[in-house]
C-alpha cells in the first residue's frame, strides 16, 4: 500500500498499550486479524470508535481458536453483552489475557468464567461434567466421569459446600503447575 | 462433633429452604463481592455494573486502592480500563510536586522496561521456531526446544569466556603484535619434557580424516587442545597478563557460572514444586482445569491431546484403584513385591556392571591401542578402535533403557512413579559411563602399576601430555554423540516414516512412526553437555563445537519433529518438566566439577606441554600469585582460606540452611491450620444458616 493508512490515533494506540499486554505493532496485527474476519463489515479505520461486533461464528473460525473444546466459552466470557459477539475492543481483551504475559490472578478469573457453564458465579458437578467431557471428547464413561468429578471436589473444596466457589478455584489454580503453561493462546 | 450432627449440617438436596439469599448476605461473600466487584461476575452482574454510577464508584475504589497497578492487569472490559486509566492520569495531576514526579518516573520506567522487554522479546534467539511448535504440539515439547535453547546460550557464554581470556592472548602473541614470553621448562628430568609429535611424513588422506574425528595428527598441536597453550604471560605495555592464572581462573568462572545460571533458572520451578508439594492432591484439578493446552491449532495434535488427556485420567483411576488395593495388600504379598524387587534391583545393578566393565575394557584396550599404534601404522581399524569407548558408551545408551523399561513393569510401581524411575536409572547410566571413562583414563595416566613414573608424578611414557590426551577423549565423545544423533535421523527415523506411511502391512502399521520421547533427548542433551563442561579445560575450544553441534541439532530436531516424529502418547507436562531437566543437567555439571577438580589441583600437570610445565599441579599456580600480592590483601585470603575461617563459615551456613529449612515447615504447618479453620468456619456457616432457615419459617 502506497499511502500508509491511519488505523489508530496515537492516543488510542497509547491507551490499547496500556490497558492491554501488546505493543503497538502487535494491536495494529491484531486489528489485521480481526479485519480478515470480515473485511465488508470490520472498517479500516478506528480512528473514531465504531461500534462493530463481530457475531461469535466468525471468531471461531480462527485457526487459534477451532480446535480448543472450550471456544466458545472462551468468546462468551469476553464478549460485553455475554452472547459471543465481539467488538474489536473485545477481541483485543480476549488475546490480551490469553497471552503470555497476563498475570496469573488476571488468567484465573476469566478461567473462572469460562469453566462457569452455567453462569451462576460456582462451578457446581454439571459445570464440572461438561468440562471434562469437552476435554475427553466424551469418551469417559460416566460412572468414571462422576469418579473424577467427586476427586475433583475433594480437591479442591476448600469450604465443603461441594462446589467451587471463586476463591476456591483461584486457590486451586495457584497450585496446579500446568496453568502458567496452557492457559495461553499464541497469536 | 459426632458424626450425626456432621451430616445434619448439610442440607439435603431439595430442601424446601433454598438458602440462596442467605448466602449472598454473608459477610464473605460481601466481602468477596466488594472487594472484586466485576472479576468473576456473571454477564449480568456486569452488564449492572455497567451502569455510570455503580462503575465510576468502583473505579474510584479501584483507583483508591491500586493507583499503581497497570489498568491492564485488571479483569475490566476496555470501556472501563480507558475510564480507569484517565482516572489514574487525573490523579497523577492533582498531584504535585515530589509525588507527581515519582509518579511519573515510575510510570516512565515501567513503560521502558515494558518496551526494553518486548523489543528484546523479539531478539530471543529461535522465538518463532519455538512459537510454531508450542502452537502445534503443545508446551512440552516446547519446553524442550527451549531447553536446547539454554544448553546454545550456556555453551556459547562459556565459549566467549575461554575465547576472550585465554585463546585470545594465544592468538595475539602468535602474531607477534606484543611481546610474549614462551614457557620455558624449568625441569631438572629431560625424560620429563620429552614430547613427540608424531611424524608428519606422507600421509593418506584417510588418516586425515581420522585425525579430524579423533583429534590427533594435525589436530593435536592446534587451538583446540591443552597442550598448544604455552603462553607464560603477554605483556600489553605495562601490563603483564599472566595465561596461566587465567587459565585456571576461567575455568572456575565458567563452572561456577554454569552453576548459578542452572540454580537461578531452577528455582522458579523449585518453588512451584514446594507449593505444589502435595501433587497427588490436586492431580485430577491440574488434568481437568489446567490439562488442555490453549496453543494447540493443529487439527491432529488436537485429537492426540484429548486422547492423552483422556489416558492421563484413566491411569489416575487406575492409580486410585492400586493404592486402595495396595492398603488392603496382605502381608505375604508385601513380602512377596519385596523380594521381587530386591531381584529385579540386583539384575538392573547387574546389567549395569556389565555396561560399566565394557566401558573400562574398551577404554584400556583403545588406549593401549594408540600407544602401540605408532608401531604398526596404518590399520583399518584404527578408526574404529579409537572410537571404542563411545561406541559401547552408545550402545549401553540404547540397549539399558530398553531392559530398563521392561523390568520396571513387574516391579508394581504407580505409573508416574514408574516413568521417573526408569528415567533417573537412565540418567545414572548415561552419566556413570562417562564417569568410568574417566576413571579408567585416570588409572591409565596417574596410577603407574607397570611403569615408573618417578620422576615426573605422571604416566610420562605414553602420556606426555596427558591432558591433551584427556581432551582429545572428550572431543571424540562429543563428535560421536554429534554423529550418532544424526545417523539415527537420517538412517532410522526417516526410513522407518517412509515405511511406515507407504507400506500398508498390519504390523508395521502398529510399530507406527517414531515418538518424540522427551526424556531420552533431554537425556541426549545433558550427556552432552557433561562431556563439554569436563572437556573446556582440557580442549578450550570444545564449548565453540558443542555451540555449533547444539545449534545444528536444534533444526535437526525440529525436522525430525515435524516430518517424521509423532509425540509421546504419553506426554510430559512443561511445568513438572523444566524443573525436572534443570536438576538432571545440575546432577550432571556436579560430576562434571570433580574431574576438572582433580584434574586441576590433584593430578600433577604434565611437564612437556600446555602453560602450567612449572608448577607442580595446574592449581600451585593461584598461591604463587597470592603471594605477590601486597601484604594486607595476602594475610586476608590467607585468613580467608584457612580452616579457623571455614569452619565456622561451614556451621554458620547450616545453621541459617536449619533455620530455612524449619521455617518452611512452619509455614506448611500454618497452611494446614489454616486449611482447617477454613473448612471449619464454612461448617459454622452452613450450620447457622441451617437454624436460620428454620426460624425463618417457624415464625412464617
Amino acid at each position: 500500500m502506497g499511502n500508509k493508512q491511519t488505523i489508530f490515533t496515537d492516543e488510542q494506540l497509547d491507551a490499547y498499550q496500556d490497558c492491554t499486554f501488546f505493543t503497538r505493532k502487535e494491536i495494529l496485527r491484531l486489528h489485521g486479524r480481526f479485519y480478515e474476519l470480515a473485511p465488508n463489515i470490520v472498517p479500516m479505520d478506528y480512528t473514531d470508535d465504531p461500534d462493530v461486533k463481530l457475531p461469535i461464528q466468525l471468531i471461531l473460525s480462527m485457526p487459534e481458536l477451532m480446535e480448543n473444546p472450550f471456544k466458545e466459552r472462551i468468546v462468551q466470557a469476553f464478549s460485553e453483552d455475554g452472547e459471543g459477539n465481539l467488538s474489536f475492543n473485545d477481541f483485543v481483551d480476549m488475546f490480551s489475557v490469553m497471552s503470555e504475559m497476563a498475570p496469573r490472578e488476571l488468567k484465573a478469573i476469566y478461567a473462572f468464567k469460562i469453566y462457569d457453564f452455567n453462569t451462576d458465579n460456582f462451578i457446581c458437578k454439571s459445570d464440572l461434567e461438561k468440562t471434562l467431557n469437552k476435554v475427553t471428547r466424551e469418551e469417559l464413561e460416566e460412572e468414571e466421569v462422576t469418579l473424577v468429578c467427586e476427586k475433583v471436589i475433594e480437591e479442591a473444596d476448600m469450604d465443603g459446600d461441594g462446589k467451587l466457589a471463586f476463591a476456591d478455584f483461584e486457590n486451586m489454580i495457584s497450585k496446579a503447575p500446568d496453568f502458567l503453561s496452557t492457559f495461553h493462546i499464541r497469536i | 462433633m459426632d458424626s450425626e450432627a456432621d451430616n445434619d449440617v448439610f442440607l439435603p438436596e431439595g430442601s424446601s429452604v433454598t438458602p440462596n439469599q442467605f448466602l449472598h448476605e454473608l459477610p464473605s461473600y460481601q466481602s468477596l463481592v466488594r472487594r472484586k466487584p466485576l472479576n468473576y461476575g456473571t454477564m449480568e452482574s456486569r452488564r449492572s455494573t455497567g451502569k455510570k454510577r455503580s462503575l465510576s464508584r468502583e473505579l474510584s475504589h479501584l483507583e483508591v486502592v491500586d493507583a499503581n497497578t497497570p489498568p491492564r492487569e485488571f479483569a475490566l472490559s476496555m470501556q472501563q480500563k480507558r475510564k480507569l486509566r484517565d482516572e489514574q492520569a487525573m490523579h497523577s495531576q492533582h498531584t504535585k510536586g515530589w509525588d507527581h514526579w515519582k509518579d511519573n518516573t515510575r510510570n516512565f520506567r515501567r513503560k521502558l522496561k515494558h518496551d526494553t522487554f518486548g523489543f528484546l522479546k523479539h531478539l530471543w534467539l529461535w522465538r518463532s521456531n519455538i512459537n510454531d511448535i508450542e502452537g502445534k504440539f503443545g508446551t512440552g515439547i516446547g519446553s524442550y526446544f527451549s531447553f536446547l535453547r539454554f544448553v546454545v546460550l550456556l555453551n556459547f557464554v562459556i565459549f566467549l569466556l575461554m575465547f576472550c581470556f585465554v585463546t585470545l592472548p594465544l592468538v595475539i602473541s602468535k602474531m607477534e603484535v606484543f611481546n610474549s614470553t614462551q614457557v620455558v621448562s624449568s625441569s631438572f628430568e629431560p625424560a620429563c619434557s620429552k614430547y613427540s609429535l608424531p611424524s608428519q611424513v606422507l600421509k593418506y588422506f584417510y588418516s586425515n580424516i581420522i585425525d579430524l574425528l579423533s583429534g590427533t595428527g594435525f589436530l593435536e598441536l592446534t587451538y583446540l587442545f591443552y597442550g598448544f597453550y604455552t603462553i607464560d604471560s603477554v605483556t600489553v605495555y605495562s601490563f603483564k597478563y599472566s595465561l596461566p592464572l587465567a587459565y585456571v581462573l576461567v575455568t572456575i568462572v565458567y563452572l561456577l557460572l554454569s552453576i548459578f545460571w542452572i540454580v537461578k533458572r531452577a528455582v522458579e520451578g523449585f518453588k512451584h514444586n514446594l507449593v505444589s508439594d502435595e501433587e497427588r492432591f490436586q492431580s485430577f484439578c491440574n488434568k481437568v482445569f489446567a490439562g488442555w493446552d490453549f496453543c494447540i491449532k493443529d487439527q491432529y495434535y488436537a485429537r492426540l491431546k484429548h486422547s492423552s488427556l483422556l489416558h492421563e485420567l484413566k491411569t489416575d483411576l487406575a492409580e486410585e484403584r492400586l493404592r486402595h488395593r495396595k492398603e488392603k495388600r496382605t502381608q505375604r504379598e508385601t513380602i512377596r513385591i519385596y523380594l521381587l524387587r530386591i531381584f529385579l534391583n540386583l539384575i538392573v545393578i547387574s546389567v549395569l556392571g556389565c555396561c560399566f566393565y565394557a566401558v573400562y575394557l574398551a577404554t584400556s584396550y583403545s588406549q593401549d591401542y594408540s600407544i602401540t599404534m605408532n608401531a604398526q601404522m596404518d590399520d583399518r581399524l584404527s578408526l574404529v578402535v579409537e572410537y571404542l569407548p563411545s561406541i559401547v558408551i552408545t550402545i549401553a545408551n540404547f540397549i539399558t533403557p530398553i531392559v530398563f523399561e521392561n523390568i520396571v513393569r513387574y516391579e508394581d510401581y504407580s505409573p508416574a512413579f514408574e516413568i521417573r524411575f526408569t528415567l533417573i536409572r537412565c540418567v545414572f547410566v548415561r552419566l556413570a559411563s562417562i564417569a568410568v571413562l574417566l576413571v579408567s583414563l585416570w588409572t591409565k595416566i596417574a596410577l603407574c602399576s607397570r611403569q615408573s613414573c618417578e620422576p615426573c608424578g605422571y604416566n610420562h611414557k605414553d602420556y606426555a601430555c596427558w591432558e591433551t590426551n584427556v581432551g582429545q577423549e572428550m572431543y571424540k565423545l562429543m563428535i560421536f554423540d554429534f554423529l550418532i544423533i544424526l545417523a539415527v535421523t537420517i538412517f532410522v527415523e526417516f526410513p522407518r516414516k517412509l515405511l511406515v506411511t507407504n507400506l500398508s502391512w498390519k504390523p508395521l502399521k502398529w510399530w507406527g512412526q517414531q515418538e518424540f520421547e522427551i526424556p531420552q533427548n533431554v537425556l541426549e542433551l545433558v550427556y552432552g553437555q557433561t562431556i563439554c563442561w569436563i572437556g573446556a579445560f582440557y580442549s578450550p575450544l570444545l564449548p565453540a563445537i558443542a555451540t555449533m553441534k547444539y545449534f545444528i541439532i536444534f533444526y535437526v530436531k525440529k525436522i525430525t519433529l515435524m516430518e517424521n516424529c509423532r509425540p509421546a502418547t504419553r506426554p510430559f507436562r512443561a511445568s513438572s518438566s523444566n524443573f525436572f531437566f534443570l536438576v538432571i543437567l545440575l546432577i550432571g555439571l556436579i560430576l562434571a566439577c570433580i574431574p576438572v577438580g582433580v584434574g586441576i589441583a590433584y593430578l600433577n600437570a604434565s611437564k612437556a606441554c600446555g602453560p602450567f610445565i612449572n608448577y607442580n599441579t595446574s592449581w600451585d599456580i593461584v598461591p604463587d600469585t597470592v603471594k605477590t600480592f601486597p601484604h594486607g590483601l595476602k594475610t586476608t585470603i590467607y585468613i580467608l582460606s584457612s580452616e579457623s575461617f571455614a569452619v565456622p563459615f561451614f556451621l554458620l551456613t547450616c545453621l541459617v540452611m536449619f533455620y530455612f529449612i524449619a521455617l518452611a515447615g512452619a509455614h506448611k504447618k500454618a497452611v494446614e491450620q489454616l486449611q482447617e479453620q477454613l473448612a471449619m468456619a464454612s461448617r459454622d456457616k452452613m450450620f447457622l444458616i441451617r437454624r436460620l432457615a428454620e426460624a425463618h419459617s417457624i415464625s412464617i
